[in-house]
């Protein structure tokens, strides 16, 4: 018959089912026998326990929208009700509000690690682009969650984030009408956020959907960041990934367990324990750690209109990475000085978080603005002009066959098939 | 599917090699699926009663100011419950119907606790389609019987609760309760 | 990657060394807390007499909207204790007639609140709102050392500070402007199981109570958290074993 799929299953109700849809075969040829390179290092677990964080922010954010209500009224009445009535209640939203931070931990070591080995670079620019896309939507999800609470923090956060928008010249404020449903963050607002915050982790899925098929086409980056030449270079996704992914989701589940029973709200702020109050300003306005740097950018411009442009700008940058970086070496192994600027680029964020979780004063403003101001060199000037001045090291034949001569020029492929690289 | 069954480049290990590591991954297995139950049942048990709900689900009434011949109807979890002080002759009435002649039998003793007669405790729901009945405030029609009388479809009670005419199938039911003192009832 | 890790330790260095540039932080004494630690629990002698103290001195103008009586079994008081409690306060409620009255608590009530409403609450206190005590230990920068270092921290103002009207001196208030006079003294309440009702130890017993009270799932959580963490390292342990025989021949 047309159109009916030839299966291989030899289960009589597997093979009926996969003839007519055929999701056995897909599952098999995408998870199971996927070829995949060998040389993964656990940088490459990161995408895994991205999924599996997603899974579990949806699962316990169902469960506690089933007892939360969205009226300032009561919203706030309504979190405590969870933490002290609900069965397990206080188990759910622990484990939600600190799954968003572990949701950024694991998404930015992610990103770092298609920084470092340049797994950004062609054919995979637009895997790295719904990659950003897929940061943006959880950032959005994240505000609007930490809003739902109706605390001190939540008020404020929505107020100062939403009044961003009023930097865009004549029809700011109407936007920031808008985006409040009145004349101040209200009842409007919150009700508001609470439908987008339920709405936007189904289209992260969807979009984490096109990010792994767009994955599975053109393949996987590996360390070397070199293409894999043939089976000798790969291996297929199960057992070997399967197992070693496992192993990255036990001391992930630790790690989040431990902060989970232990220090609940080492990660929060105090003043969210405090109601949501619109005449009272709390003593410092911050966000939520992984917001930090953003945050640091936008404060050390001294406008407006210009901080919240390169605040915007810092992400829109992300998008063309692929074009700015013109090496047409992936893995920073290869890049002596690419291999240093990365780090100097960390620091930098690493600097522009803590600056932004102090009042933008003395010391901090300066550091500030040359943190700032090495995050857009490194993108917009350095990686221009890296990849045509910089000598890489000479790569290696293949995956199989890592080893350099002293000379510096691959082995010829055969030679090294005795002395295997150790991960 | 075990690794063996794959072109791995370096040859297949030796066979007690491979028990052991099906051993091990049977523990993994298991220990992954009890992990991941454990996980579901937080989830599951979040939608059964919470402590706000479950510390309303018993009420303790004080029927001392329940004058005799009227009723009062209180809530106990979110359903009205009639608590009816009968007066001699009510009880009276409530015994001499034959147990033949109603639609569903039950002796009227059998409705009240022993010793406190005097007391009838029912759940105000007309057992047709749900309607609260009427019959608890003194300007409202009792029925024929004395009881209660349902206004949706004229369903009638008597003053043991019981249904005495009308399209109602079964009497009124019984909440579970208690008397914690002669004038205190625990409902629930 | 010289410049590399340079870069990294210079960040993390700062880090660390934040602190310093902070504006004169106050430094909370610390104590030590039976609910401290990853098998703490609440020291229900302590709990329950600081319980006594939030009934007897706090709840005059502070309230606990989000507590109920019920949750008073987790320091330990009995069904009926708790009933007894409950019933000796009268909760606002409607009669029949619709008209304002009032009824005697119950174990399912919240702990009732000493002011109506926040207006009432201000106009009592000479504007100032006496913030709700439900969540108070997760609210403040330092919890339970915050309270007790705020409760014993009251003192004569120095010589060179300028003390608004109606306001407190307090080495650990921000500002150290405070507008609750001394709520604590020597003696105030007399506890039922012997023990001295100094400052101090009522500042201890009455954070152990308001520690509870924000946290009532503590006990429960960390309880849960050890097994789980154990459960979880041991799992993960023989996951790696696994993983390294499965890829034992491919190295």
């Amino acid at each position: 018959m047309p159109g009916l799929h030839k299966s291989e299953f030899t289960n009589p109700v597997v093979n009926w089912i996969d003839t007519r849809l055929p999701v056995f075969t897909m599952l098999t040829k995408e998870y199971a026998v996927f070829p995949t390179p060998r040389n993964f290092n656990y940088f490459w677990n990161f995408g895994a326990l991205a999924m599996i964080n997603l899974m579990i922010m949806i699962a316990t954010g169902i469960f506690l929208a089933m007892n939360y209500t969205p009226n300032t009224l009561m919203a706030f009445d309504s979190v405590e009700r969870i933490m002290r009535d609900v069965n397990y209640g206080w188990l759910l939203r622990y484990v939600h509000a600190n799954g968003a931070s572990m949701f950024f931990v694991v998404v930015y070591i992610h990103m770092f690690r298609s920084l470092y080995y340049g797994s950004y670079k062609a054919p995979r620019e637009l895997l790295w682009m719904l990659g950003v896309v897929i940061l943006l939507l959880m950032m959005a999800t994240a505000f609007m969650g930490y809003v739902l609470p109706w605390g001190q923090m939540s008020y404020w956060g929505a107020t100062v984030i939403t009044n961003l928008f009023s930097a865009i010249p004549l029809v700011g404020d109407s936007i920031v009408t808008f985006l409040w449903g009145g004349f101040s963050v209200d009842n409007a607002t919150l009700n508001r956020f609470f439908s987008l915050h339920y709405l936007l982790p189904f289209v992260i899925t969807g979009v984490v959907f096109l990010h792994i098929v767009a994955l599975h086409i053109t393949g996987s980056n590996n360390p070397l960041g070199i293409d894999p030449k043939g089976p000798q270079d790969t291996l297929p996704f199960h057992p070997y990934y399967t197992i070693k992914d496992s192993v990255g989701i036990g001391v992930y589940l630790i790690v989040f367990a431990v902060l989970v029973f232990f220090a609940p709200n080492f990660l929060g702020h105090v003043d969210n324990y405090v109601p949501a109050n619109p005449l009272v300003t709390p003593a410092d306005v911050v966000p939520e750690w992984y917001f930090l740097p953003f945050y640091a950018i936008l404060r050390s411009v001294p406008s407006k209109l210009g901080g919240v442009t390169l605040m915007f700008g810092a992400i829109a940058v992300l998008f063309v990475l692929p074009w700015l970086d013109t090496s047409p070496i992936r893995s920073a192994r290869f890049r002596p000085i690419y291999r240093q600027l990365i780090f100097v680029l960390v620091a930098a964020i690493i600097v522009l978080g803590m600056v932004g979780g102090h009042p933008p004063q003395g010391i901090w403003v300066v550091l500030g603005r040359i943190a700032t101001a090495y995050y857009f060199l490194h993108f917009l000037v350095i990686l221009p002009l890296l990849g045509k001045l910089e000598r890489p090291l000479p790569l290696p034949e293949s995956i199989s066959s890592p080893v350099i001569r002293k000379g510096g020029g691959p082995l010829p492929y055969g030679a090294a098939a005795a002395p295997m690289e150790k991960n | 599917m075990s690794a063996s069954t794959h072109d791995a480049p370096m040859g297949a290990p030796h066979g007690e090699d491979i028990g052991k590591r099906d051993f091990l991954k049977l523990i993994a297995g298991a220990g992954a699926a009890v992990g991941l139950g454990a996980l579901a049942w937080p989830l599951i048990d979040s939608m059964n009663p919470s402590s706000d709900v479950l510390a309303l689900s018993s009420v303790e009434l004080d029927i001392a100011p329940i004058p005799e011949g009227s009723g009062i109807t209180i809530v106990w979890r979110g359903k009205p419950i009639f608590v009816r002080h009968r007066t001699a002759a009510e009880i009276k009435s409530a015994r001499d119907v034959k147990l033949t002649e109603l639609t569903e039998p039950a002796a009227d003793k059998d409705r009240v606790k022993a010793g406190h007669e005097a007391w009838l405790v029912v759940i105000g729901i007309c057992t047709h389609l749900g309607c609260v009945p009427l019959g608890n405030k003194p300007t409202d029609s009792r029925g024929d019987f004395g009881g209660w009388l349902c206004p949706c479809h004229g369903s009638q009670y008597d003053t043991s609760g019981r249904v005495r005419r009308g399209p109602a199938p079964i009497n009124l039911p019984l909440p579970p309760y208690a008397f914690t003192s002669d004038t205190k009832i625990k409902i629930g | 990657m010289r410049l590399a890790s340079l870069a990294v330790l210079g960040a993390l260095a700062l880090c660390t060394a934040a602190p310093a540039f902070a504006e004169d932080e106050i430094k909370l004494p610390e104590q030590i807390w039976s609910f401290d630690g990853a098998f703490g629990t609440y020291n229900r002698a302590s709990a329950q007499r600081g319980f006594q103290v939030y009934k007897e001195v706090c709840s005059a103008c502070h309230s606990i909207k989000e507590g109920y009586y019920r949750n008073l079994t987790g320091i330990g008081l009995s069904e009926e204790q708790i009933k007894a409690i409950a019933a000796s306060v009268t909760i606002p409620t409607l009669n029949d007639d619709g008209q304002p009255a009032e009824r005697p608590g119950l174990p399912s009530d919240h702990f009732r609140s000493p002011f109506p409403n926040e207006r009432a609450a201000r106009a009592a206190n000479n504007g100032a709102l006496p913030p709700d005590q439900s969540v108070i230990e997760k609210a403040r920068e330092g919890g339970a050392d915050y309270i007790h270092a705020l409760l014993t921290g009251y003192a004569e103002p120095p010589a060179d500070m300028k003390m608004a009207a109606g306001m407190n001196y307090n080495k650990y208030f921000p500002g150290h402007q405070i507008a609750m006079a001394q709520p604590i003294h020597d003696g105030q309440v007399t506890y039922s199981d012997g023990t001295t009702a100094t400052v101090e130890q009522m500042a201890l017993d009455v954070t152990t109570f308001l520690s509870f009270i924000a946290n009532p799932e503590m006990e429960q959580r960390k309880q849960m958290g050890v097994k789980i963490v154990i459960f979880l390292a041991l799992l993960t342990g023989v996951t790696y074993v696994v993983k390294r025989r499965v890829w034992s021949d491919v190295h």
